[in-house]
Protein backbone atom coordinates (compact mmCIF):
# COMPACT_ATOMS: atom_id res chain seq x y z
CA UNK A 1 0.00 0.00 0.00
CA UNK A 2 3.21 2.12 -0.31
CA UNK A 3 1.81 3.47 -3.66
CA UNK A 4 -0.52 6.44 -3.32
CA UNK A 5 -2.56 8.71 -5.60
CA UNK A 6 -1.39 11.88 -6.59
CA UNK A 7 -4.22 13.91 -5.19
CA UNK A 8 -3.42 12.13 -1.73
CA UNK A 9 -0.16 13.24 -0.59
CA UNK A 10 1.96 12.05 2.66
CA UNK A 11 -0.89 14.93 4.15
CA UNK A 12 -3.79 12.16 3.59
CA UNK A 13 -5.57 12.26 6.31
CA UNK A 14 -7.68 8.61 6.57
CA UNK A 15 -10.76 8.64 6.97
CA UNK A 16 -12.47 5.61 9.84
CA UNK A 17 -15.96 4.87 9.91
CA UNK A 18 -16.56 3.16 13.36
CA UNK A 19 -19.88 1.16 13.73
CA UNK A 20 -19.84 0.76 17.74
CA UNK A 21 -22.88 -0.46 19.19
CA UNK A 22 -24.87 1.84 21.70
CA UNK A 23 -24.50 -0.20 25.31
CA UNK A 24 -21.22 -0.53 25.20
CA UNK A 25 -18.72 1.35 22.78
CA UNK A 26 -20.86 4.20 21.71
CA UNK A 27 -21.08 5.15 25.82
CA UNK A 28 -17.65 4.86 26.36
CA UNK A 29 -16.92 6.85 23.54
CA UNK A 30 -19.28 9.43 25.27
CA UNK A 31 -17.52 8.87 28.52
CA UNK A 32 -13.91 9.66 26.82
CA UNK A 33 -16.13 13.21 25.28
CA UNK A 34 -17.49 13.72 29.08
CA UNK A 35 -13.89 13.09 30.47
CA UNK A 36 -12.71 15.57 27.89
CA UNK A 37 -10.00 13.25 26.24
CA UNK A 38 -8.92 13.58 23.04
CA UNK A 39 -9.17 11.77 19.98
CA UNK A 40 -8.70 12.46 16.70
CA UNK A 41 -11.38 13.56 14.36
CA UNK A 42 -10.77 11.28 11.78
CA UNK A 43 -13.29 8.58 12.83
CA UNK A 44 -16.86 8.74 12.10
CA UNK A 45 -18.71 7.02 14.62
CA UNK A 46 -22.09 5.28 13.65
CA UNK A 47 -24.05 3.92 16.61
CA UNK A 48 -25.90 0.76 15.81
CA UNK A 49 -28.18 -0.38 18.74
CA UNK A 50 -25.75 -3.76 18.53
CA UNK A 51 -22.85 -5.13 16.39
CA UNK A 52 -24.66 -8.10 15.91
CA UNK A 53 -27.11 -5.55 13.29
CA UNK A 54 -23.97 -4.87 11.55
CA UNK A 55 -24.89 -6.27 7.95
CA UNK A 56 -21.55 -6.84 5.71
CA UNK A 57 -23.56 -4.41 3.04
CA UNK A 58 -22.87 -1.65 5.67
CA UNK A 59 -19.08 -1.99 5.54
CA UNK A 60 -18.52 -2.73 2.28
CA UNK A 61 -20.53 0.52 1.10
CA UNK A 62 -18.55 2.20 3.69
CA UNK A 63 -15.15 0.75 1.51
CA UNK A 64 -16.39 1.93 -1.09
CA UNK A 65 -17.57 5.39 -0.34
CA UNK A 66 -13.95 6.32 0.66
CA UNK A 67 -12.95 4.76 3.80
CA UNK A 68 -9.72 3.80 4.00
CA UNK A 69 -10.51 1.96 7.62
CA UNK A 70 -13.73 0.60 8.93
CA UNK A 71 -13.71 -0.49 12.65
CA UNK A 72 -16.84 -2.49 14.09
CA UNK A 73 -16.25 -2.25 18.17
CA UNK A 74 -19.17 -3.50 20.87
CA UNK A 75 -19.37 -5.24 23.90
CA UNK A 76 -17.10 -7.72 25.64
CA UNK A 77 -17.96 -11.42 25.01
CA UNK A 78 -20.87 -12.02 27.41
CA UNK A 79 -21.41 -8.57 28.01
CA UNK A 80 -24.18 -8.24 24.72
CA UNK A 81 -27.04 -6.46 25.79
CA UNK A 82 -28.86 -9.21 23.38
CA UNK A 83 -26.68 -11.42 24.62
CA UNK A 84 -24.54 -12.66 21.63
CA UNK A 85 -25.06 -10.01 18.71
CA UNK A 86 -21.18 -9.03 19.09
CA UNK A 87 -20.62 -12.98 18.87
CA UNK A 88 -22.42 -13.13 15.79
CA UNK A 89 -20.63 -9.86 14.33
CA UNK A 90 -17.62 -11.98 14.97
CA UNK A 91 -18.39 -14.35 12.46
CA UNK A 92 -19.49 -11.33 9.76
CA UNK A 93 -16.08 -9.66 10.01
CA UNK A 94 -14.38 -13.10 10.00
CA UNK A 95 -16.12 -13.66 6.58
CA UNK A 96 -15.58 -9.97 5.07
CA UNK A 97 -11.94 -10.56 6.31
CA UNK A 98 -11.61 -12.97 3.59
CA UNK A 99 -14.03 -11.16 1.12
CA UNK A 100 -12.06 -7.64 1.11
CA UNK A 101 -8.42 -8.82 0.16
CA UNK A 102 -9.59 -10.50 -2.93
CA UNK A 103 -10.69 -7.13 -4.63
CA UNK A 104 -7.40 -5.08 -3.09
CA UNK A 105 -8.82 -4.19 0.60
CA UNK A 106 -5.88 -5.09 2.65
CA UNK A 107 -7.59 -7.29 5.49
CA UNK A 108 -5.90 -5.06 8.11
CA UNK A 109 -8.48 -2.01 7.56
CA UNK A 110 -10.97 -3.81 8.70
CA UNK A 111 -10.93 -4.01 12.76
CA UNK A 112 -13.45 -5.67 15.47
CA UNK A 113 -12.51 -4.52 19.02
CA UNK A 114 -14.40 -4.67 22.32
CA UNK A 115 -14.87 -2.02 24.37
CA UNK A 116 -17.04 -1.44 27.45
CA UNK A 117 -19.06 1.51 28.14
CA UNK A 118 -16.81 2.06 31.28
CA UNK A 119 -13.54 1.96 29.05
CA UNK A 120 -13.26 5.58 27.87
CA UNK A 121 -9.19 5.82 28.39
CA UNK A 122 -9.38 2.80 25.96
CA UNK A 123 -11.71 4.23 23.76
CA UNK A 124 -9.30 7.46 22.85
CA UNK A 125 -6.10 5.48 23.27
CA UNK A 126 -7.59 2.82 20.45
CA UNK A 127 -8.57 5.58 17.98
CA UNK A 128 -5.12 7.33 18.36
CA UNK A 129 -3.73 3.79 17.26
CA UNK A 130 -6.03 3.52 14.80
CA UNK A 131 -5.52 6.57 12.90
CA UNK A 132 -1.54 5.77 13.28
CA UNK A 133 -2.41 2.44 11.58
CA UNK A 134 -4.79 4.08 8.80
CA UNK A 135 -1.82 6.89 7.91
CA UNK A 136 0.70 3.78 7.32
CA UNK A 137 -1.70 1.99 4.85
CA UNK A 138 -2.37 4.83 2.97
CA UNK A 139 -5.37 5.28 0.75
CA UNK A 140 -6.98 2.48 -0.68
CA UNK A 141 -5.69 2.03 -4.05
CA UNK A 142 -7.91 3.37 -6.73
CA UNK A 143 -7.31 5.31 -9.85
CA UNK A 144 -10.44 4.59 -11.13
CA UNK A 145 -13.18 6.95 -10.02
CA UNK A 146 -15.55 4.52 -11.39
CA UNK A 147 -15.22 2.21 -8.67
CA UNK A 148 -18.03 2.05 -6.91
CA UNK B 1 -28.57 -49.49 2.88
CA UNK B 2 -26.71 -48.48 -0.69
CA UNK B 3 -28.27 -51.62 -2.84
CA UNK B 4 -27.08 -52.13 -5.98
CA UNK B 5 -27.45 -53.60 -9.59
CA UNK B 6 -27.81 -52.52 -13.67
CA UNK B 7 -30.72 -51.34 -15.45
CA UNK B 8 -30.42 -53.70 -18.96
CA UNK B 9 -29.75 -50.90 -21.76
CA UNK B 10 -32.41 -52.19 -24.79
CA UNK B 11 -31.47 -51.59 -28.63
CA UNK B 12 -28.26 -49.13 -27.20
CA UNK B 13 -31.47 -46.76 -25.90
CA UNK B 14 -30.13 -45.63 -22.84
CA UNK B 15 -32.45 -42.69 -22.63
CA UNK B 16 -35.37 -45.36 -23.03
CA UNK B 17 -34.02 -47.08 -20.52
CA UNK B 18 -33.62 -44.11 -17.75
CA UNK B 19 -37.82 -43.52 -19.42
CA UNK B 20 -38.88 -46.87 -18.27
CA UNK B 21 -37.38 -46.53 -15.14
CA UNK B 22 -39.19 -43.58 -14.10
CA UNK B 23 -42.15 -44.61 -15.63
CA UNK B 24 -41.94 -47.59 -13.31
CA UNK B 25 -41.53 -45.08 -10.50
CA UNK B 26 -44.81 -42.58 -11.27
CA UNK B 27 -47.05 -46.02 -11.78
CA UNK B 28 -46.13 -46.55 -8.28
CA UNK B 29 -49.29 -45.95 -5.99
CA UNK B 30 -47.55 -43.25 -3.55
CA UNK B 31 -45.27 -41.04 -5.95
CA UNK B 32 -47.85 -38.68 -7.70
CA UNK B 33 -45.48 -37.06 -10.05
CA UNK B 34 -41.95 -36.70 -11.17
CA UNK B 35 -40.24 -33.57 -11.57
CA UNK B 36 -37.77 -33.75 -14.85
CA UNK B 37 -35.69 -32.13 -17.40
CA UNK B 38 -37.78 -32.29 -20.57
CA UNK B 39 -37.84 -31.50 -24.21
CA UNK B 40 -39.90 -28.06 -25.01
CA UNK B 41 -39.41 -26.85 -28.08
CA UNK B 42 -35.76 -25.71 -28.48
CA UNK B 43 -34.90 -25.87 -24.26
CA UNK B 44 -35.05 -28.42 -21.98
CA UNK B 45 -36.57 -27.71 -18.50
CA UNK B 46 -37.67 -29.03 -15.88
CA UNK B 47 -41.52 -30.32 -16.35
CA UNK B 48 -43.87 -31.55 -13.42
CA UNK B 49 -45.53 -35.13 -15.02
CA UNK B 50 -47.97 -36.97 -14.03
CA UNK B 51 -49.16 -39.00 -16.42
CA UNK B 52 -46.81 -41.86 -17.19
CA UNK B 53 -47.88 -41.72 -20.66
CA UNK B 54 -45.93 -38.21 -20.91
CA UNK B 55 -42.31 -39.45 -19.64
CA UNK B 56 -41.24 -40.28 -23.26
CA UNK B 57 -40.18 -36.66 -24.08
CA UNK B 58 -37.85 -36.58 -20.89
CA UNK B 59 -34.40 -35.73 -21.27
CA UNK B 60 -32.00 -35.75 -18.28
CA UNK B 61 -29.05 -36.46 -19.93
CA UNK B 62 -29.64 -33.72 -22.56
CA UNK B 63 -26.36 -31.17 -22.40
CA UNK B 64 -28.86 -28.53 -21.58
CA UNK B 65 -29.03 -26.06 -17.89
CA UNK B 66 -31.55 -23.50 -18.43
CA UNK B 67 -32.02 -23.24 -14.65
CA UNK B 68 -31.11 -24.49 -11.28
CA UNK B 69 -33.95 -26.87 -10.29
CA UNK B 70 -33.31 -26.71 -6.77
CA UNK B 71 -35.89 -23.46 -7.13
CA UNK B 72 -38.21 -25.46 -8.48
CA UNK B 73 -38.08 -27.98 -5.92
CA UNK B 74 -38.34 -24.97 -3.15
CA UNK B 75 -41.68 -23.94 -4.82
CA UNK B 76 -43.14 -27.76 -4.86
CA UNK B 77 -41.83 -27.98 -1.15
CA UNK B 78 -41.53 -25.07 0.51
CA UNK B 79 -44.61 -25.86 2.36
CA UNK B 80 -46.39 -29.81 2.65
CA UNK B 81 -48.01 -30.33 -0.64
CA UNK B 82 -50.00 -33.69 0.80
CA UNK B 83 -47.88 -35.72 -1.74
CA UNK B 84 -44.77 -37.13 -2.39
CA UNK B 85 -43.13 -36.45 -5.96
CA UNK B 86 -39.66 -37.83 -7.12
CA UNK B 87 -37.13 -34.74 -8.25
CA UNK B 88 -34.54 -35.95 -10.87
CA UNK B 89 -31.91 -33.34 -10.41
CA UNK B 90 -28.07 -33.25 -11.04
CA UNK B 91 -25.53 -32.85 -8.39
CA UNK B 92 -25.41 -29.18 -8.24
CA UNK B 93 -28.86 -28.67 -7.83
CA UNK B 94 -29.09 -31.59 -5.70
CA UNK B 95 -26.39 -29.87 -3.66
CA UNK B 96 -28.59 -26.06 -3.77
CA UNK B 97 -31.27 -28.13 -2.54
CA UNK B 98 -29.45 -29.28 0.40
CA UNK B 99 -28.56 -25.48 0.84
CA UNK B 100 -31.88 -24.48 0.47
CA UNK B 101 -33.48 -27.19 2.83
CA UNK B 102 -30.91 -25.75 5.48
CA UNK B 103 -31.99 -22.20 4.89
CA UNK B 104 -36.10 -23.28 5.40
CA UNK B 105 -36.98 -22.79 2.01
CA UNK B 106 -37.25 -26.48 0.97
CA UNK B 107 -37.84 -30.00 2.55
CA UNK B 108 -37.12 -32.79 1.02
CA UNK B 109 -39.33 -34.83 3.54
CA UNK B 110 -41.79 -35.72 0.81
CA UNK B 111 -39.66 -35.88 -2.16
CA UNK B 112 -37.56 -38.60 -2.99
CA UNK B 113 -33.96 -37.22 -5.16
CA UNK B 114 -32.78 -39.17 -7.94
CA UNK B 115 -29.21 -38.60 -9.06
CA UNK B 116 -27.25 -38.97 -12.51
CA UNK B 117 -24.13 -38.86 -13.00
CA UNK B 118 -23.27 -35.72 -14.62
CA UNK B 119 -21.87 -35.06 -17.87
CA UNK B 120 -22.03 -30.73 -17.79
CA UNK B 121 -24.11 -29.25 -19.95
CA UNK B 122 -23.96 -26.57 -22.24
CA UNK B 123 -24.63 -22.90 -21.86
CA UNK B 124 -28.06 -21.59 -23.15
CA UNK B 125 -26.58 -19.69 -25.88
CA UNK B 126 -24.29 -22.92 -27.14
CA UNK B 127 -27.07 -25.48 -26.45
CA UNK B 128 -29.56 -22.95 -28.37
CA UNK B 129 -26.76 -22.91 -31.19
CA UNK B 130 -25.75 -26.83 -31.01
CA UNK B 131 -29.80 -27.16 -31.99
CA UNK B 132 -29.79 -24.72 -34.43
CA UNK B 133 -27.17 -26.86 -36.12
CA UNK B 134 -29.98 -29.16 -36.89
CA UNK B 135 -27.96 -32.01 -34.72
CA UNK B 136 -30.57 -34.63 -34.57
CA UNK B 137 -28.99 -37.32 -31.70
CA UNK B 138 -27.03 -34.71 -29.95
CA UNK B 139 -27.81 -35.80 -26.54
CA UNK B 140 -26.55 -39.44 -27.92
CA UNK B 141 -23.33 -38.35 -29.47
CA UNK B 142 -22.50 -35.67 -26.57
CA UNK B 143 -23.00 -38.70 -23.60
CA UNK B 144 -20.96 -40.92 -26.39
CA UNK B 145 -17.80 -38.80 -26.77
CA UNK B 146 -18.16 -37.67 -22.97
CA UNK B 147 -17.38 -41.12 -21.90
CA UNK B 148 -14.77 -41.36 -24.65
CA UNK B 149 -13.25 -38.53 -22.76
CA UNK B 150 -13.30 -36.46 -26.02
CA UNK B 151 -12.48 -32.77 -25.44
CA UNK B 152 -14.47 -30.61 -26.56
CA UNK B 153 -17.65 -33.10 -26.36
CA UNK B 154 -19.56 -31.52 -29.76
CA UNK B 155 -18.46 -29.91 -32.53
CA UNK B 156 -15.63 -27.63 -31.32
CA UNK B 157 -17.48 -26.31 -28.69
CA UNK B 158 -17.23 -27.07 -24.78
CA UNK B 159 -19.43 -26.99 -22.17
CA UNK B 160 -19.80 -23.81 -19.98
CA UNK B 161 -16.49 -23.14 -17.74
CA UNK B 162 -18.96 -23.75 -14.63
CA UNK B 163 -19.03 -27.61 -15.62
CA UNK B 164 -15.65 -27.57 -16.67
CA UNK B 165 -14.74 -26.61 -12.95
CA UNK B 166 -17.07 -28.78 -11.54
CA UNK B 167 -14.98 -31.71 -9.67
CA UNK B 168 -18.64 -33.33 -8.33
CA UNK B 169 -19.69 -35.08 -11.22
CA UNK B 170 -21.44 -37.72 -8.90
CA UNK B 171 -24.55 -37.13 -7.12
CA UNK B 172 -24.10 -37.29 -3.23
CA UNK B 173 -27.26 -36.96 -0.98
CA UNK B 174 -29.51 -38.30 -3.63
CA UNK B 175 -32.08 -41.14 -2.65
CA UNK B 176 -31.52 -42.97 -6.00
CA UNK B 177 -28.34 -42.39 -8.06
CA UNK B 178 -28.26 -43.37 -11.67
CA UNK B 179 -24.79 -44.50 -12.36
CA UNK B 180 -23.46 -44.00 -15.98
CA UNK B 181 -19.58 -43.49 -15.50
CA UNK B 182 -17.41 -46.84 -15.61
CA UNK B 183 -20.29 -48.89 -17.79
CA UNK B 184 -20.89 -49.32 -21.03
CA UNK B 185 -24.26 -47.08 -21.07
CA UNK B 186 -25.64 -48.98 -24.40
CA UNK B 187 -26.06 -52.14 -22.71
CA UNK B 188 -26.89 -50.71 -18.66
CA UNK B 189 -26.55 -48.43 -16.53
CA UNK B 190 -25.67 -48.57 -12.62
CA UNK B 191 -28.63 -48.57 -10.00
CA UNK B 192 -28.04 -47.40 -6.36
CA UNK B 193 -30.24 -46.46 -3.17
CA UNK B 194 -28.15 -44.28 -1.39
CA UNK B 195 -30.48 -43.73 1.76
CA UNK B 196 -33.26 -45.83 3.11
CA UNK B 197 -35.65 -43.92 1.06
CA UNK B 198 -34.08 -45.16 -1.58
CA UNK B 199 -34.20 -48.60 -0.11
CA UNK B 200 -37.60 -48.70 0.13
CA UNK B 201 -38.10 -47.32 -3.29
CA UNK B 202 -36.01 -50.34 -4.84
CA UNK B 203 -38.30 -52.79 -3.07
CA UNK B 204 -41.38 -51.03 -4.23
CA UNK B 205 -40.25 -51.42 -7.77
CA UNK B 206 -39.33 -55.12 -6.78
CA UNK B 207 -36.51 -54.65 -8.53
CA UNK B 208 -34.48 -57.87 -8.93
CA UNK B 209 -31.02 -59.15 -8.25
CA UNK B 210 -30.03 -56.23 -5.45
CA UNK B 211 -26.82 -56.96 -4.02
CA UNK B 212 -25.15 -55.13 -1.21
CA UNK B 213 -22.93 -52.23 -2.38
CA UNK B 214 -19.71 -52.26 -1.52
CA UNK B 215 -17.10 -50.41 -3.54
CA UNK B 216 -17.44 -49.55 -7.18
CA UNK B 217 -15.55 -51.47 -10.23
CA UNK B 218 -12.31 -49.92 -11.13
CA UNK B 219 -13.18 -49.02 -14.36
CA UNK B 220 -15.65 -46.47 -12.76
CA UNK B 221 -13.40 -45.43 -10.49
CA UNK B 222 -10.34 -44.57 -12.92
CA UNK B 223 -12.74 -42.78 -15.10
CA UNK B 224 -14.03 -40.90 -12.48
CA UNK B 225 -10.67 -39.97 -10.90
CA UNK B 226 -9.40 -39.67 -15.04
CA UNK B 227 -12.34 -36.47 -15.64
CA UNK B 228 -12.03 -34.95 -12.12
CA UNK B 229 -8.27 -34.78 -12.24
CA UNK B 230 -8.41 -32.36 -15.39
CA UNK B 231 -11.40 -30.72 -13.66
CA UNK B 232 -9.18 -29.98 -11.21
CA UNK B 233 -6.46 -28.79 -13.86
CA UNK B 234 -9.25 -26.11 -15.55
CA UNK B 235 -10.62 -25.37 -11.96
CA UNK B 236 -7.18 -24.58 -10.36
CA UNK B 237 -6.40 -22.48 -13.92
CA UNK B 238 -9.35 -20.53 -13.62
CA UNK B 239 -9.17 -19.55 -9.82
CA UNK B 240 -5.65 -17.96 -10.59
CA UNK B 241 -7.08 -16.12 -13.69
CA UNK B 242 -9.93 -14.87 -11.42
CA UNK B 243 -7.59 -14.11 -8.09
CA UNK B 244 -5.40 -11.68 -10.65
CA UNK B 245 -8.52 -10.71 -12.48
CA UNK B 246 -10.10 -8.52 -9.82
CA UNK B 247 -7.37 -7.96 -7.15
CA UNK B 248 -7.98 -4.25 -6.99
CA UNK B 249 -11.29 -2.16 -7.11
CA UNK B 250 -10.26 -0.61 -10.74
CA UNK B 251 -9.53 -4.10 -11.68
CA UNK B 252 -13.41 -5.12 -10.01
CA UNK B 253 -14.96 -2.44 -11.80
CA UNK B 254 -13.38 -2.94 -15.06
CA UNK B 255 -14.40 -6.84 -14.92
CA UNK B 256 -18.42 -5.88 -14.18
CA UNK B 257 -18.09 -2.41 -16.46
CA UNK B 258 -20.84 -3.96 -18.50
CA UNK B 259 -22.69 -5.01 -15.49
CA UNK B 260 -26.29 -2.91 -16.19
CA UNK B 261 -27.82 -3.98 -12.61
CA UNK B 262 -30.55 -6.09 -14.08
CA UNK B 263 -29.66 -8.78 -11.39
CA UNK B 264 -30.27 -11.57 -13.61
CA UNK B 265 -27.44 -13.73 -11.52
CA UNK B 266 -29.03 -12.80 -8.74
CA UNK B 267 -32.29 -14.38 -10.22
CA UNK B 268 -30.73 -17.46 -11.42
CA UNK B 269 -28.95 -18.06 -8.66
CA UNK B 270 -30.05 -20.94 -6.73
CA UNK B 271 -29.14 -20.01 -2.65
CA UNK B 272 -30.38 -16.08 -3.49
CA UNK B 273 -33.50 -16.70 -1.73
CA UNK B 274 -34.62 -13.48 -0.29
CA UNK B 275 -38.17 -12.69 -0.91
CA UNK B 276 -36.76 -8.67 -0.86
CA UNK B 277 -33.37 -8.13 -1.89
CA UNK B 278 -31.91 -4.93 -0.03
CA UNK B 279 -30.87 -3.87 -3.68
CA UNK B 280 -34.75 -4.14 -4.85
CA UNK B 281 -35.51 -1.44 -1.86
CA UNK B 282 -35.68 2.12 -1.63
CA UNK B 283 -32.39 2.45 -0.20
CA UNK B 284 -31.15 2.23 -3.42
CA UNK B 285 -33.57 4.59 -4.95
CA UNK B 286 -30.53 7.22 -4.54
CA UNK B 287 -32.05 11.11 -4.68
CA UNK B 288 -31.45 12.54 -7.49
CA UNK B 289 -29.04 15.43 -6.32
CA UNK B 290 -26.65 12.46 -4.24
CA UNK B 291 -25.63 11.21 -8.41
CA UNK B 292 -24.29 14.82 -8.61
CA UNK B 293 -23.10 15.13 -5.33
CA UNK B 294 -20.70 11.98 -6.01
CA UNK B 295 -19.78 12.46 -9.36
CA UNK B 296 -18.42 15.82 -8.11
CA UNK B 297 -16.33 14.06 -6.14
CA UNK B 298 -14.83 11.65 -7.75
CA UNK B 299 -14.82 13.74 -11.17
CA UNK B 300 -17.62 11.01 -13.03
CA UNK B 301 -19.79 8.30 -11.82
CA UNK B 302 -20.27 5.31 -14.02
CA UNK B 303 -24.22 4.56 -14.18
CA UNK B 304 -26.32 2.41 -13.47
CA UNK B 305 -24.42 3.09 -9.76
CA UNK B 306 -23.39 0.33 -7.16
CA UNK B 307 -22.17 -2.32 -9.43
CA UNK B 308 -19.50 -3.13 -7.35
CA UNK B 309 -20.98 -2.77 -4.18
CA UNK B 310 -23.75 -5.19 -5.32
CA UNK B 311 -21.23 -8.32 -6.22
CA UNK B 312 -19.45 -7.59 -3.53
CA UNK B 313 -22.22 -7.26 -0.67
CA UNK B 314 -23.93 -10.50 -3.07
CA UNK B 315 -20.53 -12.55 -2.08
CA UNK B 316 -20.60 -11.76 1.27
CA UNK B 317 -24.05 -12.79 1.78
CA UNK B 318 -24.40 -16.03 -0.30
CA UNK B 319 -20.79 -16.88 -0.70
CA UNK B 320 -21.04 -19.38 1.79
CA UNK B 321 -23.93 -21.20 0.37
CA UNK B 322 -22.71 -21.17 -3.25
CA UNK B 323 -22.36 -24.57 -5.36
CA UNK B 324 -21.10 -23.41 -8.17
CA UNK B 325 -23.34 -24.01 -10.60
CA UNK B 326 -22.58 -21.36 -12.91
CA UNK B 327 -26.14 -20.03 -13.80
CA UNK B 328 -24.87 -16.77 -12.39
CA UNK B 329 -23.00 -16.78 -15.52
CA UNK B 330 -25.56 -18.36 -17.73
CA UNK B 331 -28.06 -15.70 -17.12
CA UNK B 332 -25.40 -12.53 -17.38
CA UNK B 333 -26.83 -10.52 -20.76
CA UNK B 334 -23.64 -9.36 -21.52
CA UNK B 335 -21.62 -12.12 -20.92
CA UNK B 336 -19.81 -11.31 -17.72
CA UNK B 337 -18.11 -14.28 -16.42
CA UNK B 338 -19.32 -13.40 -13.16
CA UNK B 339 -19.11 -17.56 -12.02
CA UNK B 340 -15.70 -17.15 -12.38
CA UNK B 341 -15.31 -14.75 -9.54
CA UNK B 342 -18.26 -16.18 -7.32
CA UNK B 343 -17.00 -19.56 -7.44
CA UNK B 344 -12.98 -18.32 -6.42
CA UNK B 345 -13.95 -16.52 -3.48
CA UNK B 346 -16.38 -18.82 -2.41
CA UNK B 347 -14.28 -21.77 -2.68
CA UNK B 348 -12.29 -19.40 -0.05
CA UNK B 349 -14.96 -17.83 2.20
CA UNK B 350 -16.30 -22.11 2.65
CA UNK B 351 -12.96 -23.04 3.17
CA UNK B 352 -12.01 -20.44 5.86
CA UNK B 353 -15.06 -21.62 7.76
CA UNK B 354 -14.17 -25.54 7.27
CA UNK B 355 -17.69 -25.36 5.24
CA UNK B 356 -19.19 -26.92 2.23
CA UNK B 357 -22.14 -25.98 0.64
CA UNK B 358 -24.42 -28.64 0.19
CA UNK B 359 -21.98 -31.34 1.13
CA UNK B 360 -23.58 -32.41 4.53
CA UNK B 361 -27.66 -31.60 5.08
CA UNK B 362 -26.73 -31.55 9.47
CA UNK B 363 -23.72 -29.03 8.76
CA UNK B 364 -24.70 -26.00 9.60
CA UNK B 365 -24.69 -22.59 7.46
CA UNK B 366 -22.03 -20.78 9.23
CA UNK B 367 -23.35 -17.46 9.78
CA UNK B 368 -25.96 -19.37 11.73
CA UNK B 369 -24.08 -20.26 14.45
CA UNK B 370 -21.38 -19.17 16.84
CA UNK B 371 -19.37 -20.05 19.55
CA UNK B 372 -17.84 -18.30 22.81
CA UNK B 373 -13.89 -19.01 21.54
CA UNK B 374 -13.79 -18.53 18.31
CA UNK B 375 -12.15 -16.74 15.46
CA UNK B 376 -10.06 -14.79 18.12
CA UNK B 377 -7.52 -13.49 15.97
CA UNK B 378 -10.08 -11.55 13.62
CA UNK B 379 -10.53 -8.62 17.10
CA UNK B 380 -7.97 -6.48 18.12
CA UNK B 381 -6.25 -4.13 16.98
CA UNK B 382 -3.01 -5.53 16.17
Amino acid sequence: MAEKNSNHDSEHEPLIIAFVCNWCTYTAADLAGTSRLNYPKNIRLIRVMCTGMVDTQYVIKAFLGGADMVLVSGCHPGDCHYINGNYKARRRIKLLKEILPKFGIDQERLKLTWIGASDGIQFAKIMQELVIQAKTLGPVKTTNSLAV
Amino acid sequence: MAKTTFIDVENKNTQLAIQNFLQSILELDHIEAILAPQKIGKSVMPVLITDPELIETVDPLAPAFPLNAAKIVSKLTYKPMGKKIAVVLRPCEIRALVELVKLKQASIDDILIIGIDCFGAYTNKDYSLLKASGMTDLTEKFCENVLAEKEPPLENMNISNACRACEQIVPENADIMLGLYGVDIKKQIILRSLTEKGDTLLKDLSIPDLKEFSEDTSERKNLISKIISKKTEFKDKMFSQAKQAVNSLDKLADYFSGCINCYNCRVACPVCYCKECVFNTDVFNHDPYQYIQWAKRKGSIKLPSDTSFYHITRLAHMSLACVGCGQCSNACPNDIPVMEIFKYVSDQTQSSFEYEAGKDINQVPPLSVFKEEEYLDVVGIN
